[in-house]
């Protein structure tokens, strides 16, 4: 039956280690070991977190990525396409051109030519006036002097044109 | 696993198997000890022995470590000496300065008043509890700020699973949010109560949380923390219960008071049994051997104590989680605002 009995002594003893263990362990153990575990355990949700946030911008910049090469892909084609039509027409513009500017100069070419032609037969129609003015003068100069000598004259003349 | 591996395992399993072996045979020393003492070997008186408290520490037949002896009387004021005195070189009971230890009661041989508040057995144990709980934890507690945010390490990675367990499984569920207040109480009972145990099982150790003394004390706490928090359902509950007919009030009243202070006793009577039943189990196993002085007997309750031994471990580790579940659970039905 004193089993049952509590002893104050050792219920005195108990009380006090007790209270001091607890108080003690309290605030030097539980209190830091506590908010450890709690910081430990919220870093650990929020790096999971932030792997996952991170995981999800990746495949959004991923995707945007094909997006974007997509749209440069469909660019390119586009700009293949206008370059080739541009191209062209410049080509074929470069022909017309150059057709019409080559036709310009041939005819430029033609009326210099005709124009010297003219100036060159003017200046041969002057030389004619002035050798047979020139024949002329010196034929009637000789009539003057002796016939046949005039005819001699005439035909040296003649060779001198000739040489001319 | 590697052979290697393995190999390590069987080296431990043998240690331990060995470790196992040794420590029962100083339990059978220590108990074939008092089987020695006189013709008739009494069971009973050898179990009551061992599982009651103590003025001296005997950790075998003869072998007894003398604790202080704390006094305090009328007449002679604070006293302290050691508890060697008391006996003479015969082992015979003997008075010292007026005071006489019979049956480790001390009385003054005048007759008046004295009070004993001697360095028992148990309270020895409490204070190596208490130590070793301080040791394991400031050292756990250094771990934590060793490694912040990292992975633990040693003790602390021993110990982290079962914090963690009692305040996420036990303590949690029971009491809700407003947890973190009652958290270092019940992990320091836990723990008390789980390492005491333990201590209990050592061969020579005293029975220190099968002493109903350590576990009124245990159960005070856990009545003055429940009562003093709670919270107007709490007392509206045990006062004027909701959702029964107004005649019955009055009879679930008393009924409901008396329930206020069963709930510590049970606690208070569980821890108590339990551990001390363990022990008179393993004392009367022993005990069977100097009953039938035979040797077959003795290997045979050598093996059913070793496996009680084992069971013993566990309802170690199980007591100390009854008594910390109840008393968050009590702590639970008090905080609770509303049902």
């Amino acid at each position: 039956m004193d089993l049952l009995i509590p002893d104050y002594g050792l219920l005195f003893w108990q009380l006090v280690v007790f209270s001091i263990v607890l108080t003690i362990l309290a605030v030097f153990v539980w209190k830091p070991v506590t908010e450890a575990l709690r910081t430990r355990e919220s870093m650990i949700e929020d790096s999971i977190k932030s792997a996952e946030l991170a995981r999800e911008e990746m495949m959004q910049i991923k995707a945007d990525n094909e997006m974007v090469l997509k749209e440069a892909r469909v660019q390119r084609d586009q700009l293949l396409k206008d370059a080739t039509i541009v191209a062209n027409k410049i080509k074929d513009d470069a022909k017309s051109e150059t057709s019409k500017i080559s036709e310009k100069m041939i005819l430029d070419a033609k009326s210099i030519i005709e124009s010297e032609k003219n100036a060159a037969l003017a200046e041969v129609k002057n030389l004619v006036s002035t050798l047979s003015l020139d024949i002329a003068e010196k034929l009637i100069r000789e009539k003057l002097n002796n016939d046949p000598s005039q005819q001699q004259l005439v035909e040296k003349f003649l060779k001198e044109v000739k040489v001319n | 696993m590697t052979k290697d591996g393995t190999l390590k395992i069987c080296k431990k399993l043998i240690i331990c198997g060995l470790i196992c072996l040794f420590s029962m045979s100083s339990l059978q020393r220590a108990y074939a000890s008092d089987a020695s003492e006189g013709e008739g070997f009494n069971p009973g008186d050898m179990i009551n022995h061992h599982i009651k408290d103590a003025h001296g520490w005997e950790i075998t037949h003869g072998v007894v470590v003398p604790l202080p002896i704390i006094l305090y009387s009328e007449p002679d004021g604070l006293m302290i000496f050691s508890s060697s005195n008391f006996f003479n070189n015969g082992h015979e009971e003997v008075a010292y300065k007026g005071y006489l230890l019979s049956h480790e009661h001390i009385s003054r041989v005048d007759g008046q008043p004295v009070y004993d508040f001697s360095i028992t057995k148990n309270v020895l144990f409490i204070f190596i509890d208490a130590t070793i709980m301080l040791l394991v934890f400031f050292a756990i507690a250094r771990g934590y700020k060793k490694n912040v945010g990292k992975a633990p390490k040693g003790v602390q990675s021993l110990f982290e699973p079962v914090i963690i367990y009692i305040r996420d499984e036990v303590v949690k569920p029971s009491i809700g949010d407003n947890y973190q207040k009652y958290l270092p109480y019940l992990l320091t009972l836990f723990f008390f109560i789980w390492f005491g145990n333990l201590l209990g099982l050592i061969p020579g150790a005293a029975n220190m949380t099968g002493n109903i003394a350590i576990t009124a004390v245990l159960a005070l706490g856990t009545f003055f923390i429940t009562n003093f928090s709670g919270k107007r359902a709490y007392w509206s509950h045990i006062f004027w219960t909701p959702g029964v007919p107004w005649w019955l009030r009055p009879i679930i009243l008393p009924v409901e008071l008396i329930g206020v202070l069963t709930k510590p006793v049970s606690l208070m009577v569980r821890l108590f049994v339990s551990i001390t039943a363990g022990h008179i189990v393993v004392l009367s196993l022993v005990s069977l051997t100097f009953i039938f002085h035979s040797w077959m007997v003795g290997f045979g309750s050598t093996v059913i104590v070793t496996l009680i031994t084992i069971i013993e471990l566990l309802v170690a580790t199980i007591q100390a989680y009854v008594f910390t579940m109840f008393t968050s659970l009590y702590i639970g039905m008090a905080v609770e605002e509303h049902h």
